[in-house]
């Protein structure tokens, strides 16, 4: 699992990544009351907006960490958006991206840079 | 000045604590080229009795709806309002109270929109409503901003039946924001005209029924035409009494409903203020614009209710709002509720039967005058006519002998080429007599 | 003697502990709970006496309803005591200080309320013959006039329908004016992070893109940063003065002679204009548009929410763009100009049907006139005293945002004095509702954290501040001291504790719904 300096999370298998908000970013949030996932077929380019996270009181890009293309939405987050605050960096992923440009996985943070990373937050 | 509690000793006291040696020192950071050392050249202060005087002199120089016949609609309805809706509206802690933002001791408020919201949707046959916008025309302008945003699709088309006004406040917003319009030329009966005018870039088509020329239509063909090219279905409604007698928005397949609420519960007050009532489908609900209410429980898990889905809003989410905005019709939609609740369904339903039938009479007898022709074939309270002469001319003419006989359609779209054409709106405070001086000071006046 | 004692006692027993004493039926007292119309109406009940219609031939067969619409009735007496209940649970102006800054929460003189519904003024259509309405249109000529004298402005459109309404009124004229000139390219408009959500919100609604101003450390307008983002690329500037940190944009002047140096026009979102309503004439200061608030400097009652009214004033340069309608005025009376042809075919459109905000121009009339000039110059400044003494009375257990120099009508704290105790801004203001007060406005501005601002007016006494500022001291000091339980479940006397935003947001309930099979129709 890869990071991103805006609390997103990257996990890669074959040429499909799954992407979520951290376990710090669903703490900061608060309680998440509704995401706005991305359209299957949408390309996103790192970056990019990718979804919307809402609390009651705010409303949080959440940025595509990856370039490629929408491939799967998390329905399940609908009904339950609560599981992003339940499990974030698991249940709680927002989207399947097919990645265009695997190299950018490589140059995101692992988990011990991001947690040093945090650390200075 | 009797709104003003501080005394001179209070000021000097209070300029004491403040640590200040006049009220000068604290306007301190006012440029000096701003500053004055005299009132600006108004009248000074005066007391009741005085203001009463000239707020008097003016009413006086305005001929009220209660005074004799009148037949003015075109989107403003004088109905009846029982007067526990202005008792009520007026208690303290309704007109007083701000936005129920804190909403452990704005119960009475919240409590009201839930009922108001409850009501709209039963009204207008959708899923949810808000809790109002400004206006039925400014509800309008929203509604196609939304259905922009719902279709991601750059145009509107108008029918030729939606009122000329309500055009122009969908013009200004639409034009502001890049959606193009087409309306279609003034049409008494073809609202089904906009099925043509649908193409692959339309977002919505907005259609009015009763329209402007008081023509009711079934939209439900509308709707299939738009739903087929993945456009909205916009219904306007002007008057709020035609609920209880026709067939509601959403039975006819409409996405988003908007309406002039005024005529329930509400006076006419030269225009405003009014309150514009908004429904849609569920599924669009976080692009809808204004507030919403929704019901909850607090801590002790007692029935409450609170704003909710806030992150639409300009407080929260700023330049990606879904409308800027802010303060509503709170007032007049309790004043809807109000008169609402009274009705219930069964007022409601005599309520609009009763000027249904008043409008009929209204035609019957106008339709026997030689030269005057009825020209709306389906309508609830009010209807076009046909004059021999200059419909404008007309109704100064009758106005001089006490009658408001209606309104020149030319006055809300001036080169229409309908000069002849008067609007004649009839509700259940016609009386009988109203209708017979009417049909024989017309006659007189198209000879 | 004849011993009579028959009498019931006459003085409290004495008291035992009531914590936690609940009633039997679940109300507090004199506090019900109040069922929804829909749990306490008939289908067939109806609070209204109508004629029966009288059957005749109708041409809408096939039109018509045929399902039930579920509406609930009420009787007269069942509505007035729903709606009398429900206003019980409501927090008002005339219960007690409503502090809310930036909202100008003052009384609400009821002889306005008189006027306003004086059949000539009330019970007259938008659409009647203008003959027959001419004291409606001179009234909105003698307010145009009294708004224009007292900013200093050439022009107003009165039409805008609140606040946020104003703003857009104001940047479409702007927009006009760019492109009439040929300047259409001009599409930034630049606004400080501290203003209303309504200036970005309403600047994105003209396609403008919005680009933040920096803040100096006292709380003003950063001159150098402004001076850097404007260009030819920028159409306006939104700045609220005085500004939503309770303070006067000392700068103004150059703010202004900057921003036409540019090219831009200057925006001013007039929603404070309540500090300086008679002293301070936003047209000496080089404003091009400003908004006014009715609801907020000229006293028509909020509501609830609304309505509103948010009349424009406009410059030389603005004013041919202006919306319609408009009043004129020539030897043969009034006349409202609906259409924007002819000499007005500059008008960039109308802002919504009719006229405006009729309701609110009499009540802010009757408003104008009971103060005077002389008044209303004595409302900015009364509501700049108290707002300093509230402030000057708090600074030393709380934490003033900009301690240096005056505020204007409002005071601003951050939560620095909160910190290490426990207690949230969101805390202190649910404790103040225990003690009485409706809370202040929290976190906003956004550039103060955990912002606290309080807008006293004009309207409040000297007594009725003390007591507020006494109640504010005295939990100042158990936050300090650490009473915590007092601030966390804050509201405890209200007639509901916190509620929950959370579910309320999760699973949307926006209206009522049978929890029985659907009601049959009526009849």
């Amino acid at each position: 699992m890869r990071f991103t300096k805006d609390h997103e999370w990257v996990a890669v298998e074959g040429d499909i990544a799954t992407v979520g908000i951290t376990a710090y970013a669903a703490e900061q949030l608060g309680d998440v009351v509704f995401v706005e996932v991305p359209e299957v077929g949408k390309t996103v380019a790192q970056g990019e907006g990718l979804a919307v996270v809402e609390s009651v009181k705010a409303a949080s890009d959440v940025y595509a960490p990856v370039s490629g293309e929408v491939v799967e939405a998390n329905a399940e987050l609908g009904d339950a958006p609560e599981t992003v605050n339940a499990v974030p960096e698991a249940g709680g992923w927002f989207a399947k991206l097919k990645l265009s440009n695997p190299a950018e996985v490589d140059a995101l943070m692992d988990r011990d840079a991001y947690e040093a990373f945090l650390s200075t937050l | 000045m009797r709104y003003l509690p501080l005394t001179p000793e209070d000021r000097a006291d209070m300029l004491g604590v403040i640590g200040a040696g006049s009220i000068d020192e604290l306007f301190v950071d006012v440029p000096a080229v701003a500053r004055r050392s005299e009132p600006v050249d108004l009248p000074h202060h005066a007391g009741e009795i005085e203001v009463e005087r000239e707020l008097l002199r003016l009413s006086r120089r305005n001929r009220s709806a209660a005074e004799g016949p009148f037949f003015v609609g075109a989107g403003a309805y004088r109905h009846h309002v029982p007067a526990t809706v202005d008792h009520i509206i007026q208690r303290s802690e309704f007109l007083t109270s701000y936005t129920p933002y804190q909403p452990e001791i704005a119960q009475g408020t919240l409590q009201v929109l839930f009922e108001f919201q409850s009501q709209v949707a039963a009204l207008t046959g959708m899923d949810v409503a808000n809790a109002s916008l400004y206006d039925g025309s400014t509800a309008t302008a929203e509604a196609v901003m939304m259905a922009q945003r719902v279709t991601r699709k750059n145009k509107a088309v108008l029918s030729g039946g939606v009122h000329p006004q309500y055009v122009g406040a969908v013009e200004t917003l639409a034009h502001a924001a890049g959606v193009a319009t087409l309306r279609l030329p003034a049409a008494i009966d073809a609202e089904d005209a906009v099925i043509a005018a649908i193409d692959a870039d339309t977002a919505c088509v907005v259609v009015q029924t009763p329209n402007v020329f008081g023509t009711a239509t079934d939209v439900t063909k509308i709707a299939e035409a738009a739903h087929a090219a993945g456009a909205l279905l916009i219904v306007v409604t002007t008057e709020a009494v035609s609920y209880g007698l026709l067939k509601s928005p959403g039975a006819m397949g409409a996405d988003i409903a908007v309406a002039e609420g005024q005529s329930i519960g509400n006076g006419l007050n030269f225009g405003g203020p009014y309150v514009g009532l908004f429904a849609c489908k569920e599924k669009f609900v976080r692009q809808a614009p204004g507030r919403l209410c929704g019901e909850t429980v607090d801590a002790d898990g007692k029935r409450g209710f609170v704003l909710t889905l806030s992150t639409r809003e300009q407080h929260i989410r700023r330049d990606k709002a879904t409308s800027n905005i802010c303060t509503n019709s709170g007032l007049c939609a309790l004043a809807f509720s109000i008169h609402m609740s009274l009705l219930g369904e069964q007022g409601l339903r005599q309520l609009a039967s009763l000027n249904h039938q008043k409008a009929l009479a209204t035609a019957k007898a106008l339709a026997a005058i030689p030269g005057v022709e009825i020209l709306t074939p389906r309508f609830f309270n009010e209807f076009a006519v046909r004059l021999p002469k200059d419909a404008a001319e007309v109704v100064e003419t009758l106005a001089a002998h006490g009658v408001i006989a209606g309104v020149p359609y030319s006055r809300l779209e001036p080169g229409s080429g309908l000069d002849d054409v008067l609007l004649v709106a009839t509700t259940e405070t016609t009386l009988d007599t109203d209708i017979t001086f009417f049909a024989k000071l017309l006659a007189g006046a198209v000879q | 003697m004849s011993m009579n004692n028959v009498g019931r006692p006459t003085r409290p027993e004495a008291s035992n502990d009531d914590a936690g004493f609940a009633s039997l039926s679940g109300g507090r007292g004199l506090l019900q709970d109040e069922p929804l119309i829909f749990e306490l109406g008939g289908w067939t009940k109806t609070g209204v006496d109508l004629p029966d219609a009288v059957p005749a031939d109708s041409a809408l067969a096939g039109l018509t309803r045929d399902e039930p619409i579920g509406l609930p009735g009420l009787s007269e007496p069942e509505a007035v005591r729903h709606y009398v209940r429900l206003s019980q649970k409501n927090h008002a102006i005339d219960l007690a200080l409503y502090p809310l800054g930036s909202c100008t929460m003052k009384h609400n003189p009821r002889l306005n309320e008189k006027m306003a519904r004086l059949p000539g003024l009330s019970d007259i259509h938008p659409l009647q013959p203008q003959s027959t309405v001419q004291g409606a249109i001179e009234l909105m000529d003698r307010l145009a006039h009294w708004l224009k004298t007292l900013t200093g402005m050439p022009a107003v459109a009165l039409s805008p329908k609140a606040g946020a309404h104003g703003e857009l009124c104001g940047l479409l004229a702007i927009r006009a004016a760019h492109e009439a000139a040929g300047n259409g390219h001009r599409k930034t408009v630049l606004a400080p992070t501290s203003a209303h959500g309504t200036n970005p919100a309403t600047a994105a609604f003209c396609g403008y893109t919005v680009v933040e101003i920096a803040q100096t450390d006292d709380g003003r307008v950063d001159l150098a940063d402004l001076e850097s983002k404007l260009g030819d690329h920028v159409a306006a500037i939104m700045v609220t003065n005085p500004n939503t940190c309770g303070l006067f944009e000392r700068d103004v002047v150059e703010i202004a002679r900057l921003t036409h140096a540019a090219g831009a026009y200057f925006y001013c979102d007039g929603a404070n204009f309540n500090a300086i309503v008679g002293r301070v004439r936003p047209g000496d200061l080089g404003v091009d548009a400003m908004h006014i608030n009715l609801h907020k400097t000229f006293s028509t009652p909020h509501g609830g929410g609304g309505p509103g009214a948010g009349p424009v004033v406009l410059s030389e340069a603005l004013a041919p763009f202006a919306p319609t309608p408009w009043v004129v005025h020539d030897d043969s009376g009034y006349r409202l100009v609906e259409e924007a042809v002819g000499p007005a075919a500059q008008a960039f459109g109308r802002m919504s049907a009719f006229h405006g905000q009729m309701g609110m121009y009499v009540r802010a009339y009757a408003y104008m006139l009971s103060h005077g000039a002389d008044g209303l110059r004595q409302v900015a400044e009364d509501a700049v005293l108290n707002a300093n003494y509230v402030k000057a009375r708090l600074s030393d257990l709380m934490s003033p945002a900009f301690p240096e120099g005056p505020c204007m009508h409002e005071a601003l704290f951050d939560d620095a004095w909160l910190e290490d105790t426990g207690v949230t801004t969101l805390d202190f203001a649910k404790a103040m509702i225990d003690e009485g007060f409706h809370p202040m406005t929290m976190y906003f501005p956004l550039v103060v954290h955990g912002a606290m601002l309080i807008e006293p007016t004009e309207t409040e006494s000297k007594a009725e501040l003390d007591r507020f500022i006494d109640a504010l001291r005295l939990l100042a000091e158990a936050a300090k001291a650490g009473e915590t339980g007092r601030f966390k479940n804050a509201p405890h006397l209200a007639p509901l504790k916190r509620l929950d935003e959370t579910l309320a947001a999760r699973k949307p309930k926006l209206k009522w719904k049978p929890v029985a099979p659907a009601p049959l129709a009526a009849e």
